[in-house]
Parts: structure tokens; C-alpha cells; sequence
């Protein structure tokens, strides 16, 4: 059998804590560019090449993209054959304290949600893990700001609310959330399952690539629809009106029960953070 | 219209800002965000001395990321300025003047910015590298356990922004999306 060191786990998660804070993944930088082209406003399409040049800064200075370097989410496939010598789970909160450490990135953690107080690593990250076939870790870091976070919503609907209740539900979280995600959005869009389910299928469709579109062509079609619709709410980008409101979304679903239709919409903002290595 | 203004802005220069024009500034601006303005406003509501005078100041919401050793500041982007909403109008009652973030701020700011003839001014959200480029000097002011939320003095210069709403009570949050929605329906 296979062994992994816990050390080894450290490393990975504090590397890719750092990179994903600095370079956005390529299909992102791609949407960006798309965007900046496509939108006909001109003070929308000034504010896109601000954000190129941003990243460019980012990259010439080291420096994070967005200040909010947000709460660590890491996805973990653990090959159900690997050997763990050490803790897990302490290994990936270790890998995350350095990495912010390190990268010098803001921590922006409290462990209490009422009362409040830093705790200045930056843990504990959201840890979510899948058992998988095989003796590999592949690890995803997604670093997520709260100004888009907090504009994420959830929706327990009706089956009789069918599709058009979910378009509508989508609309109306992306119209709410106006400026304060930081315009252009990406949004993850879950739908099904359970509760708690639905909330984590929406952020785990942030980590889709944007230049793919869903293997069955029904949500398939409702990604690309949703994407029009939302493009012609003229938030803009920063909100301050024009086309490109979002660079893309994407769709998760679960099977769910007779009674029940879930959805839930996980906004990010442009800065659409994701780094992922393997072990 | 663009101009490039210089800290402390003059009152007539303040009531020249239409929402929609672009602004490069230079000089200096304070970070404030959430906990900071709670203990803003404990000051206050004790009559102790502020860290800085709120007249002719200009309030950043903004809580940069540590720098490195070479480097004056870390990433230094505006935050949600609808958090700072419920002290935003005792503030600016105290005579602050200027204050830069992103995204909307509630009706209740809105009048308050109109009735002070005051100013909100948006920074691009999530470019914060950019945004570090333009500071020259960072100061440590107050309230060093607040980590990256303690007030911190920043020199500037040419910061890119928008005015968001103006002395008027203008809001390019509002305007903005409508006037690019009626010039596309109209084509
Ligand atoms: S929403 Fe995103 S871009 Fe905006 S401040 Fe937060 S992390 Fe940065």
C-alpha cells in the first residue's frame, strides 16, 4: 500500500494557497479577456481592463489578487488506497496556516461567529473530502471572499415550482446581490439533493472550468440560458451597468426527494480563486 | 468628467463631483472598516479624542493583506462599504467628507451624503494589487490589535476611482445600470 507523509500534505495545501491567491486559473483569465471584447459599454469595458491590469500587478509584484484572500475551502479526493501516516485533517489546517503565513495573506478567520476573535492563521479551512478509487490525493484549494459569499443564497422550492421557480430564484440572488460581489460574477448553481447537500453542490460547481459546459445537454442548455439571462440584467461590471454581469455559471444536481426541490446559488466574485495539485 | 484631486478636497470640489466621473486621487486617506468604526463611534459616544480628525479626512474601507518585507503595503482593495452603513451618518454628521469603497450604501447614507454635501467614492473591487501600487507610505495610526482592520494612514497617489454617489445624492448604482439598459433598448 501506498504511504503519504502528512508533511507532504502541507506543503501542497500552503503552495496552492498561495498560487491560488495570485493567479487565477487559465479558463478564468480567458473569460476575463472574452468579456473585455465582448462588452459593448465603454465605462463597463474600463473597468475590465482595470481588473486585467490587476492582474497583471498581482502577478509582477507577488502580491494576492483582491485583499480578501478569503475562507479556505479545500477539496480533497482520497484515494480509498493511500496511506495517511499522520493526521489528515491536522495536516491540511497546517499546510493552510503556513501557506497564509508564508504568502503573507490576510487572515480572515474568527473562531467564534458571535463573539468574534481572530485567529490569525487563518484556519480552521472547510474541509471536504471524497473517498475515491485508487492510492492518489488530489487537492483543490479555493480561497472564497465574502463579499461574494455573503450574497449567496439558498432556496428550498416547491417541485411544482419546476425550472422556471430555479430561473427566477437565480435571478433574483444575482439581482439582489447588485455591486457587492464584485462584478463580473461566476456563479454555482446547485440543485437537488439535500439541505445541506445543494449548498455544497454550489460551491463545488465553482470549481468547473468556464469553458466547459455541463456533460447533459438539458442543464447544459440551462447553463448557457441563465448565463444570457443574467447578462441582460445590466448590473454590469462593479456594478455600475453593462453587459457582462457574469463571466459563466455552472450547474451541479443531486437526486432528490418526491417533495422537494433544493437550489442553491454560490457566488464568486471575478476573482474565481482555485489551485489544484496532486500527490 | 476625470479629475486629479488632491487630499484635503475642498468643499466647492466636492460639490463638483457628479456621479459617473472619474477620479485619480492623491494624498492621504485612512482604512477603516467594520471594527474600526465600532470603536469610531465608542469614541464618540464617550467624547474621547479620535485617532484623526474626521474633517477633511477621507475614510478607505479597506483591510489590506500584510505586506512583505520589501513592500510598502500588501493587496489594498475597498471592501463592502453597506457594512459601515449604520455609522456612516454619525460620521459624516462629525464632518467627514470622503469616503472610498465598493458597492451600494443604504437610502439612509444616500440622504445623509446629500444633506452634508459629501461624497462615496468606489474603488475597483478585487484589484487590490492594483490599487497597492498607488500607495506610496503606509503609517500604523491606532488600534494595532485590529490586525489587518487597525486605521493605518496611506499615501496615495493617482488612485483610480469612481464617483459612486455625489452631493446630490446621485448614485451611479442606480443610474449606471439604467442608462446603459435604456441606450441598449433604444438600438
Ligand atoms: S468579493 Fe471577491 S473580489 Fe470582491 S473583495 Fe471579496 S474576494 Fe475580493
Amino acid at each position: 500500500m501506498r504511504t503519504l507523509d502528512e508533511k507532504k500534505i502541507s506543503e501542497l495545501v500552503a503552495r496552492l494557497c498561495i498560487q491560488a491567491n495570485r493567479q487565477l486559473p487559465e479558463d478564468v483569465i480567458r473569460a476575463l479577456e472574452a468579456a473585455e471584447r465582448a462588452e459593448p459599454w465603454p465605462s463597463a469595458q474600463q473597468s475590465l481592463s482595470l481588473l486585467r491590469e490587476n492582474l497583471d500587478a498581482a502577478r509582477q509584484r507577488c502580491l494576492p489578487i483582491c485583499q480578501d484572500t478569503g475562507f479556505t475551502c479545500v477539496f480533497a479526493r482520497l484515494g480509498q488506497d493511500l496511506h495517511i501516516l499522520g493526521n489528515f485533517y491536522e495536516a491540511i489546517q497546517e499546510g493552510v496556516r503556513q501557506g497564509y503565513q508564508r504568502g503573507f495573506l490576510r487572515k480572515s478567520v474568527v473562531s467564534d461567529p458571535l463573539r468574534r476573535i481572530n485567529t490569525d492563521d487563518n484556519t480552521p479551512a472547510a474541509v471536504h473530502v471524497e473517498l475515491v478509487p485508487g492510492d492518489q490525493l488530489h487537492i483543490t484549494v479555493l480561497p472564497k471572499g465574502f463579499g461574494s459569499e455573503n450574497m449567496s443564497r439558498l432556496a428550498m422550492l416547491k417541485p411544482a415550482d419546476g425550472l422556471e421557480g430555479v430561473r427566477r430564484f437565480v435571478l433574483e440572488t444575482v439581482r439582489a446581490a447588485g455591486a457587492n460581489p464584485c462584478p463580473p460574477i461566476v456563479v454555482g448553481l446547485g440543485i437537488g439533493g439535500t439541505f445541506d447537500q445543494v449548498a455544497a453542490l454550489a460551491k463545488q460547481a465553482l470549481l468547473l472550468p468556464l469553458d466547459q459546459s455541463n456533460p447533459d445537454p438539458f442543464y447544459a442548455a440551462l447553463e448557457a440560458e441563465l448565463l444570457r439571462e443574467i447578462n441582460q440584467l445590466g448590473i454590469g461590471p462593479q456594478g455600475f451597468g453593462g453587459q457582462i454581469t457574469a463571466l459563466g455559471l455552472r450547474i451541479l444536481t443531486l437526486p432528490t426527494h418526491v417533495a422537494g426541490l433544493p437550489v442553491a446559488v454560490n457566488i464568486s466574485c471575478h476573482v474565481c480563486r482555485r489551485a489544484s495539485g496532486i500527490l | 468628467m476625470e479629475y486629479r484631486l488632491h487630499t484635503p478636497l475642498a468643499q466647492q470640489e466636492i460639490l463638483r463631483l457628479r456621479a459617473g466621473d472619474r477620479v485619480l486621487l492623491t494624498g492621504t486617506v485612512y482604512t477603516a472598516r467594520d471594527a474600526a468604526h465600532q470603536r469610531l463611534i465608542a469614541c464618540l459616544d464617550q467624547g474621547a479624542p479620535l485617532p484623526f480628525p474626521l474633517s477633511d479626512s477621507v475614510i478607505y474601507y479597506a483591510g489590506p493583506t500584510p505586506e512583505a518585507p520589501d513592500q510598502v503595503i500588501g493587496s489594498a482593495g475597498p471592501t463592502t462599504s453597506g457594512r459601515m452603513d449604520s455609522y456612516t451618518p454619525r460620521l459624516l454628521e462629525q464632518g467627514l467628507r470622503v469616503m472610498i469603497g465598493k458597492g451600494d450604501r443604504s437610502p439612509a447614507v444616500r440622504e445623509s451624503i446629500r444633506r452634508w454635501g459629501a461624497v462615496y467614492l468606489a474603488a475597483p473591487g478585487g484589484a487590490g494589487a492594483l490599487l497597492a501600487a498607488c500607495v506610496e507610505n503606509v503609517r500604523l495610526i491606532c488600534w494595532e490589535d485590529l490586525g489587518c482592520e487597525a486605521i493605518r494612514e496611506l499615501q496615495v497617489r493617482d488612485m483610480p476611482l469612481l464617483v459612486a454617489i455625489d452631493s446630490e445624492g446621485q448614485d451611479l448604482y442606480t443610474e449606471g445600470p439604467a442608462a446603459y439598459l435604456s441606450h441598449r433598448d433604444e438600438k
